[in-house]
C-alpha cells in the first residue's frame, strides 16, 4: 500500500504542477507562439500523468492523457493556440483536482471538456491559418490502414538512470499494443552482461490507430531507439524471440531476466521492489532544496521564540549580576540567538510569486467575463513574505483585485472615447521597504472621483454636508462600512462589503492600507505589512505596575502629559500636537487599572490608517523584541489586545491592538460623556 | 475533551477511571488524570483588562501565555483562604473543538484516585444551583461527595461568553 507519506508528496508535487500548468497556460494565452511555454504546459501534463499513473489515480492519468494528447497537436505545430484552447485547457485543468479526490462526474463534463478541447484543435489545422509556416511543419502523422510492428530497445546505461522497461511496456499495453516479444538476441555471456545496461529488446503490434506521435510520446523521457514497421510481416521475425507471458502476476526480478528474458506487463499501480528506484524526476535543481512540513517550521519558530525570551532574562540576570564572565556568555548568546532567529524566518519567507499564480487565473476569469481587455503585470514576484502571511493576504488581494476589474477599468468602449488604449492595464507590484514589504495593486482605469465620494458619503450620513475632507481622506471613505458608489449591484462586487473587511484583515496582520487615485487616470492601493508575524519590535509602557507593549510600527511619537491635562477637565481630552487636535486615551481609565496617576505622565502617539490617537501611559520602559503568542479561545472577544508576550523576568505583557485602541478614543473624542466601559 | 470525558464515563470496556481529586473552598472535585498535564505552584499572574470575571488573568506556563480560569467564579464555590497549599493545574481541554491549555487555581490538590465506573451517580436534579450540564456526575468518597465537572461544556461556554464582550 502506499504510504501516507507519499501520497502528500504527490500532493504537494500535484500542487506545483498545477500552479505551473495555471502559469504556463496564462502566459502561452499571451505568447501564443511561444515553444518554450507549449513544451513546459506539455511536461506539466505528462509530469502529472505519470505521477498519476505511479499512485494510482487511474482515472486522473487516463484524463490528463486525453488532455495531453490534444496539447500534442499543439506542440507537433498542427494547431495553434487560440484564447478557446487556453479556456477548455483551464478548465480541463480544473478537473484534475476532482479526479484527485475521486469526485465522480456525472454529468459527463470531464468528457464533454475534452471534447470539446479535441474538437476546437482540430477545426484549428494551419490549412485554415495562412500566415502558418507550412514548410516547416512535420508530416501530419498519417492514420495507418493496418497494425505496425514496432521494435525498440533501450540504449545507454538505462537501468543506472532507472528506467522501467515494464512500465514503457504497460504504456504502450496502455495504447492498445499486443503480441508483445521480447528479443534475447543482444544478450552477451554472463561475464560480460553490464547490469546497468538493458540487453533486451522488444517487438510488438501496435493497432492502426495508435500514431507515431503517441509512441513517440511513450518514449519521450527514455533514451531509446526505436522504430514502427509498416508491415507486420517484416524483418521481426528474424530474430528469435520469447513470447511474454501474459499474466501480470508474473514477477520476475530483472537480474533473473537475463536467465529467463521473460516481459512482463505490470499493472501502474503494482509497488516495485526488486526494481531499481525511479530516478530523480525531471523537475531538476531539486538537490539545492529540502521540502519541510510547514508545522515543523512553526515548531522550531517557536523554539526560537522561547530562546529569545530566555535570552532576554538571562542578559537582565547578567547585568544584574555585574559579573564580567557572566556578562560576556549573555552577549554570545543575544549574538547567536539574532543569528537564529534571522535564519528561522527566513526559512518561513516564502516568494509571492505562490499567490500570483491564483490572480493571474482570477484576472483573466474576471477580465473576460466582463468582457475587458486587461493584461496583468507582475513586479517583484520573487519578494518573500511570512508564509502565514502570505495565506492570509489572498483574500484581501483577490477583493481589490476584483473592485479593480469591476469598478475601477472602464469598458474598452469608454476606454477608446477617453483616447486610452483598450487594453488596461493592472499591476501589481511587491517590493521590500526596510521591515514593511509593500503591495501595490495600481489599474489605469477611470480612478475615483473625490466629488462623487463626497455626494455619495452625504447622502449616507456619513460625513456633513458641510465638512472639509482632504482628498486623502475622501479615498478613505471607501473603507468604511456598508459604503459603496458602484451604481449597480454587479455579481463580483458593489455591495459595499468588502473594503471595510479588507482593511480590518490588513490591520488584522498589523498591515496598513492607503488608496490613492487621480480621476480619469486611475487607481493605486497600497498595502503595507510587516515582514513577518512572529517577532515584532514593541514598546513596553507601565500603567499603575502592570505592564503592556504597543507595536513600534504605529507608534509616531511620544509626549509628555501637560499638567493641565492630569485629571479629565472640562476642555476634554485632547491635545495639542504642534497645531493638530489629537484626542487621547487614558489607559489607566480604559483599563480601569485603578490607583492614582503619578505626577508626570507620558502619552505615546500611535496611529492607524490616517488617524492618530494619544495613549496616556505611566512610565515608558522601554522597546523590545517581542515574541507574538495568541491569546486564548477565553480571551479572544477582547478587541483592544491582540496578544501577548513573555519578558525577560518571564511575565506576560499584553499587546495592545492599536487600530482598535484608535477607534476607542476616536469614539471617546466624537462623544466625551460615552463611557468607556462597554 | 467533553466527547471523550463522556465516552470514558459511558465506555463500558474500561470498568474504571483514573481521577485526580482535588478542593476549591469545602467542595471536593474530580477531574480524569488523563487532561492535567502538570500541577505547579501558584505562578505570577498579568491581569486582562476587560476580561470576564471567569479568566480574569494569564500566567506564563513554560513559555506558553495560558488563561488562569476561576473554576470557583464558574460552578459558584468559596474559595479557600491564601494558604500555602494552593496550587495550579494545567490541563489540556478542547475549547470548541480546539486543543487549548487552560489553567485552574486548586485550594488542595489531593491524590489519584481509582473510581469504578459504577459508582458514579448521575447528577441529582434537586442541585438546582448548577448549570444544568456543568456536571457529568458524582461519586461517594471518604470524605463526602465528589463532583465531576464537566471541563469541556464549562470552558466552552464561557467562551462563547467571552466573546460576547465588546472592549
Amino acid at each position: 500500500m502506499i504510504s501516507d507519506d507519499l501520497v502528500q508528496l504527490f500532493q504537494d508535487e500535484l500542487r506545483e504542477l498545477l500552479d505551473s500548468l495555471d502559469r504556463g497556460l496564462l502566459d502561452l494565452r499571451m505568447n501564443p507562439e511561444d515553444a518554450g511555454l507549449i513544451d513546459q504546459v506539455f511536461r506539466d501534463l505528462h509530469t502529472i500523468k505519470g505521477n498519476g499513473a505511479m499512485f494510482g489515480f487511474a482515472e486522473l492519468s487516463a484524463f490528463v492523457h486525453k488532455f495531453e494528447t490534444a496539447f500534442d497537436d499543439i506542440r507537433s505545430g498542427r494547431a495553434r493556440v487560440t484564447p478557446e484552447v487556453i479556456r477548455l485547457a483551464l478548465a480541463a485543468r480544473d478537473e484534475i483536482p476532482g479526479l484527485v479526490e475521486g469526485t465522480p462526474d456525472e454529468t459527463g463534463r470531464r468528457s464533454g471538456i475534452l471534447a470539446a478541447l479535441s474538437a476546437v484543435l482540430s477545426t484549428d489545422i494551419p490549412a485554415t491559418q495562412p500566415d502558418a509556416a507550412p514548410v516547416d511543419l512535420p508530416p501530419p502523422a498519417e492514420a495507418r490502414t493496418e497494425a505496425a510492428q514496432l521494435a525498440f530497445r533501450l540504449t545507454g546505461p538505462a537501468f543506472e538512470l532507472g528506467q522501467r522497461p515494464d512500465l514503457l511496456l504497460a504504456e504502450l499495453a496502455g495504447l492498445g499494443a499486443t503480441d508483445f516479444k521480447a528479443d534475447v538476441t543482444g544478450l552477451p555471456c554472463l561475464e560480460m552482461l553490464e547490469p546497468s545496461r538493458c540487453d533486451l529488446a522488444w517487438t510488438c503490434t501496435i493497432p492502426a490507430t495508435v500514431t507515431d506521435d503517441d509512441v513517440a510520446e511513450v518514449f519521450m523521457f527514455v533514451d531509446a531507439k526505436w522504430d514502427i514497421v509498416r508491415a507486420p510481416a517484416a524483418e521481426a521475425g528474424s530474430a528469435p524471440v520469447v513470447a511474454a507471458p501474459a499474466s501480470p502476476e508474473e514477477v520476475v526480478p530483472v537480474a533473473a531476466a537475463v536467465a529467463a528474458p521473460v516481459v512482463r506487463a505490470v499493472p501502474s499501480r503494482a509497488a516495485p521492489e526488486a526494481e531499481p528506484p525511479k530516478a530523480a524526476s525531471s523537475r531538476g535543481g531539486s538537490g539545492a532544496t529540502v521540502r519541510v512540513p510547514a508545522d515543523r517550521l512553526d515548531a522550531l519558530m517557536d523554539a526560537v521564540g522561547e530562546l529569545v525570551i530566555v535570552e532576554a532574562r538571562l542578559t537582565e540576570l547578567a547585568r544584574n549580576s555585574r559579573d564580567s564572565a557572566l556578562m560576556a556568555t549573555a552577549e554570545q548568546i543575544t549574538r547567536l540567538a539574532a543569528g537564529l532567529r534571522d535564519a528561522t524566518m527566513t526559512m518561513r519567507m516564502v516568494p509571492m510569486r505562490t499567490l500570483v499564480g491564483r490572480f493571474r487565473r482570477l484576472v483573466s476569469e474576471v477580465a473576460d467575463k466582463l468582457e475587458k481587455q486587461v493584461s496583468f503585470v507582475v513586479v517583484g514576484e520573487e519578494t518573500e513574505l511570512d508564509k502565514t502571511l502570505i495565506e492570509k493576504l489572498a483574500d484581501p488581494l483577490v477583493h481589490i483585485l476584483r473592485n479593480s476589474l469591476d469598478h475601477g477599468i472602464e469598458t474598452a468602449a469608454e476606454r477608446e472615447k477617453s483616447g486610452k488604449p483598450v487594453e488596461a492595464v493592472v499591476e501589481l507590484t511587491a517590493q521590500h521597504a526596510g521591515t514593511e514589504v509593500l503591495v501595490r495593486i495600481r489599474d489605469d482605469g477611470r480612478g475615483m472621483d473625490p466629488e462623487k465620494l463626497r455626494a455619495k458619503a452625504v447622502s449616507q450620513g456619513l460625513i456633513a454636508p458641510d465638512a472639509v475632507l482632504s482628498e486623502q481622506q475622501l479615498f478613505g471613505l471607501i473603507f468604511e462600512p456598508g459604503f459603496s458608489t458602484a451604481a449597480t449591484v454587479t455579481e463580483l462586487s458593489g455591495r459595499g462589503v468588502g473594503m471595510d473587511v479588507v482593511r480590518r484583515t490588513i490591520e488584522g496582520l498589523r498591515g496598513s492600507i492607503e488608496i490613492d487615485s487621480v480621476f480619469g487616470v486611475g487607481t493605486t492601493v497600497t498595502l503595507r505589512m510587516p515582514l513577518t508575524l512572529a517577532i515584532i519590535e514593541g514598546l513596553l509602557v507601565e500603567v499603575e505596575g502592570e505592564r503592556y507593549t504597543l507595536p513600534m510600527t504605529s507608534v509616531q511619537e511620544i509626549v509628555a502629559l501637560p499638567a493641565d491635562k492630569f485629571t479629565s477637565g472640562r476642555a476634554g481630552d485632547f491635545l495639542d500636537v504642534r497645531g493638530h487636535f489629537v484626542p487621547f486615551l487614558r489607559l489607566r481609565n480604559a483599563f480601569d487599572c485603578g490607583g492614582n496617576p503619578p505626577d508626570a505622565q507620558n502619552v505615546v502617539i500611535v496611529t492607524s490608517g490616517d488617524t492618530r490617537i494619544g495613549v496616556v501611559v505611566d512610565r515608558i520602559i522601554g522597546t523590545n523584541q517581542v515574541v507574538i503568542k495568541q491569546m486564548s479561545k477565553l480571551h479572544v472577544g477582547l478587541r483592544t489586545i491582540s496578544g501577548a508576550t513573555i519578558l525577560g523576568d518571564g511575565s506576560v505583557a499584553l499587546i495592545l491592538d492599536v487600530p482598535h485602541l484608535v477607534a476607542l478614543g476616536r469614539q471617546k473624542g466624537n462623544i466625551p460623556n460615552r463611557s468607556l466601559a462597554a | 475533551m467533553n466527547a471523550m470525558v463522556t465516552s470514558l464515563l459511558k465506555d463500558s470496556s474500561e470498568q474504571r477511571l483514573t481521577l485526580v481529586t482535588l478542593s476549591i473552598g469545602a467542595q471536593m472535585l474530580a477531574i480524569p488524570a488523563d487532561v492535567l498535564y502538570e500541577v505547579l505552584d501558584p505562578l505570577p499572574t498579568t491581569r486582562v483588562p476587560g476580561a470576564g470575571d471567569f479568566a480574569r488573568n494569564v500566567l506564563n506556563v513554560r513559555g506558553s501565555v495560558v488563561p488562569l480560569a476561576d473554576l470557583a467564579f464558574a460552578m459558584g464555590l468559596t474559595r479557600a483562604p491564601q494558604s500555602d497549599r494552593r496550587r495550579i493545574m494545567v490541563l489540556d481541554v478542547a475549547i470548541d473543538g480546539e486543543p487549548s491549555t487552560v489553567v485552574i487555581e486548586a485550594d488542595e490538590v489531593h491524590e489519584v484516585v481509582s473510581i469504578s465506573r459504577a459508582d458514579i451517580l448521575p447528577v441529582p436534579a434537586t442541585m438546582a444551583t448548577w448549570p444544568p450540564d456543568y456536571l457529568l456526575g458524582l461519586y461517594n468518597g471518604p470524605q463526602g461527595f465528589v463532583l465531576l465537572p464537566d471541563l469541556g461544556q464549562i470552558f466552552s461556554t464561557l467562551a462563547t461568553k467571552s466573546t460576547a464582550m465588546t472592549l
